[in-house]
């Protein structure tokens, strides 16, 4: 059994029919429940809900501070390679789009780790476009070596992977896996992967299955908004999440809400996300898995991410950049345009002034087995 | 010459009932045995060396040296 | 819509298991089975050891029954197996309530050789209920060797004390696809109510009922405080809303 056994189960389930049968009694009731079903979390994601918000946000608001506490997460994403031999139609690394493709050398890693690690960010993540032959594994692991000395955290949002090879990379200091199945509604999925090694959409879903059999200690799933309708997205981004956490009980396990942005190449969102939808979803995730993660990227602009934070979100994305050497100052275009242009100081100073304390370190690995 | 050995006698058998030594006489059924103890045979299930046996066998059983029996009853459990 | 437990192949209308021990008189079982409705009647094996004579239990248990003999007196899985393959030799069918206890003080149920026992046993074609204490880590695990159902303790066998596991359970409830049976520990009808109404499948009482003044009487209100339970959490009861007020709205800002 895999997530991917699991989703087909709703392959003939009619979204919208069960929207219409909604009311506004159903809706509260389900926020008042201790325990939501996967049923519940589908209520809470209907047109029908969007009345009552408010409430779903006291509730949310409540179980993530006692779930979590006042803190968020700090992390900053790094681009390793922009090398990618896809052919995603809504992203600026794919194959087709002419633009300079640039992989750091390690003292350049070693170069940008060092920029990042004086703002007192000690989580990051490295990102890479999908190419085996120009960022391969043992690549990754050797910027694995390097960004050790600097971070304690090292997540990975790369290329899905064999179960061998993410135990390759968490022997070697990896400790979190990000991978978006970009979207879960098959159809849709192949459409927009018109080749490459991403069009295994089976591959990629078990991917983060994998990571977990293979001892990660973190893993974030989502679905980028706007490639669908996000209602049955967001559903099934929870399901994956919930299943996730029933089989691993042990990994933390959260999801990201990323809404398309402009990028190099643009390719408009077919399907409209506004705030009000990206509010709803993360409340009524919240009310779902109360212990799951939320992270909101610099996606979102600085106004908005200032409201999120007391809607749910826990970890955030601060002093970003997405083109390959970006805080090296190469000319460089970057996967998508970021919204909010903060410094991780100037993020800190936001979040205490909410009354949240900004954490850089939750924690240290200790690499040596005792013998 | 005088054994230093205990002489059981030719004609009785080492058997174990419910995880005790008993003696029984050669020749002995498992149906002779139950009826020695007075049990009522219709209220109780007896193992024969690690075997359920039916009741309607227990005549047909003759009692080896060494065998091991279990004689039990269903009641009341929660 | 018919309201039915299913348990390994068969359909069960009603949600209270009776256990026969510490009963007066044998000859009170079918009384108390005719007035509770009881469908599942939980039997022991023992040793007879002396010439005393006693009756077969079975016989007082109506034939359309599901006899469940438990594994009581086994210390480890090894024993517990034995057990339950002679009291399916006997003639009791394929039910078996898993029960390994080695400790006895509190008579608390050893997790680890229950697995251990549940997964032979359910390889063999039995239909395994096991006791436990409820912990979700073992209950997982019972599922994946096989178990039909899982039977978590409201509180030590025996005990009266009600649910004190209350929270644990409501886990059991929440996480398991499993029938959970809170099994041990009910004293009162209004606690298997509670139960119930928490969404646990069914509940197995012994003690409590074998042990009143009137035990027919008993196993009645128990039977009634059983079905209003499940009734009342098919019908959903009313979430407790928490009345605090926000003192700020926050979404607020989706109106600006």
């Amino acid at each position: 059994m895999s997530f991917y056994e699991e989703i087909k189960k709703y392959a003939l389930f009619d979204f919208e029919s069960f929207f219409e049968r909604i009311d506004v009694r159903d809706v509260r009731k389900t926020i008042a429940r201790s325990r939501l079903s996967e049923r519940d979390y589908l209520i809470l994601l209907s047109p029908t809900a969007e009345q009552c918000l408010e409430e779903m946000a006291q509730r949310a608001h409540r179980l993530t501070i006692q779930h979590f506490g006042r803190v968020i997460f700090l992390y900053t994403p790094l681009y390793l390679s922009n090398y990618c031999v896809n052919h995603c139609v809504y992203c600026g690394f794919q194959v087709n789009n002419k633009m300079e493709r640039k992989k750091l050398n390690f003292s350049e890693v070693d170069e940008e780790a060092r920029i990042i690690a004086a703002t007192g960010l000690k989580h990051i993540l490295i990102l890479t476009g999908e190419s085996r032959k120009d960022s391969p594994v043992s690549y990754i692991k050797e910027c694995v070596e390097v960004l050790k000395k600097y971070f304690t955290s090292i997540s990975i949002e790369i290329y899905p992977m064999d179960e061998h090879e993410y135990a390759e990379l968490i022997a070697a200091g990896v400790d979190g896996l990000t991978i978006y199945q970009e979207v879960y509604d098959e159809n849709i999925y192949s459409e927009l992967h018109p080749a490459g090694p991403k069009r295994n959409y089976r591959y990629r879903m078990e991917a983060p299955e994998r990571a977990c059999r293979a001892g990660i200690r973190t893993v974030n799933v989502g679905a980028l908004l706007g490639l669908n309708r996000w209602r049955s997205e967001a559903f099934f981004t929870g399901l994956h999440a919930d299943y996730l956490q029933n089989r691993f009980p042990d990994v933390e396990v959260s999801i990201s809400p990323p809404r398309m942005r402009p990028h190099l190449g643009g390719f408009p969102p077919p399907f409209a996300v506004t705030d009000k939808n990206l509010v709803q979803y993360m409340l009524a995730f919240r009310l779902f898995m109360p212990r799951g993660g939320i992270t909101v990227s610099t996606r979102e602009r600085a106004g908005l991410r200032d409201h999120l934070i007391k809607l749910g979100a826990t970890k955030m994305s601060a002093g970003s950049s997405t083109s390959v050497g970006g805080r090296l100052d190469f000319d460089s275009a970057g996967q998508f345009e970021i919204s909010d242009e903060r410094s991780v100081s100037e993020m800190a100073m936001m979040l205490y002034s909410q009354g949240y304390q900004p954490v850089y370190k939750d924690w240290q690995m200790i690499s040596e087995e005792p013998p | 010459m005088v054994g230093f050995f205990v002489c059981r006698g030719r004609d009785t058998l080492k058997i174990f009932v419910n995880g005790k030594d008993e003696v029984a006489e050669d020749g002995t059924t498992v149906a002779d045995l139950i009826a020695v103890k007075g049990f009522n045979p219709k209220t109780i299930i007896i193992e024969y060396n690690y075997e359920l046996v039916p009741s309607e066998s227990w005549n047909g059983i003759l009692l080896k040296e060494d065998d091991r029996l279990e004689i039990l009853r269903f009641v009341g459990g929660g | 819509m018919e309201d039915f437990l299913k348990i390994g192949d068969r359909e069960l209308t009603s949600r209270l298991f009776l256990g026969t021990g510490k009963f007066s008189s044998n000859k009170l079982i079918p009384e108390v089975v005719k007035a509770s409705g009881v469908q599942v009647v939980t039997v022991a094996l023992r040793r007879v050891d002396t010439a005393f004579e006693e009756e077969n239990i079975a016989a007082y248990v109506p034939g359309d029954c599901i006899l469940m003999p438990n594994t009581s007196g086994a210390r480890n899985a090894k024993e517990a197996i034995r057990i339950a393959r002679l009291a399916r030799a006997a003639g009791c069918g394929n039910w078996v309530k898993i029960e390994v206890i080695t400790d006895n003080r509190y008579l608390l149920p050893d997790n680890y050789e229950t697995i251990k026992a549940t997964e032979t046993l359910s390889a063999e074609g039995f239909v395994v209920l096991p006791y436990m204490s409820p912990d979700l880590m073992v209950a997982k695990k019972l599922i994946e060797v096989g178990a039909a159902a899982v039977m978590p303790l409201g509180s030590p066998i025996g005990s009266n004390r009600g649910l004190r596991t209350r929270e644990l359970v409501r886990i059991l409830v929440e996480e398991i696809p499993l029938p959970i049976v809170v099994d041990a520990g009910l004293g009162r009808p209004s606690e298997a109510a509670e139960a119930m109404e928490m969404g646990v499948a069914a509940v197995l009482v012994n003690t409590a009922i074998a042990t009143a003044n009137d035990p027919v009487a008993m196993a009645r209100a128990f039977s009634m405080a059983v079905k209003a339970g499940r009734m009342a959490y098919l019908s959903g009861p009313g979430e407790i809303v928490d009345y605090a007020r926000a003192s700020s709205p926050l979404t607020g800002f989706l109106r600006e």
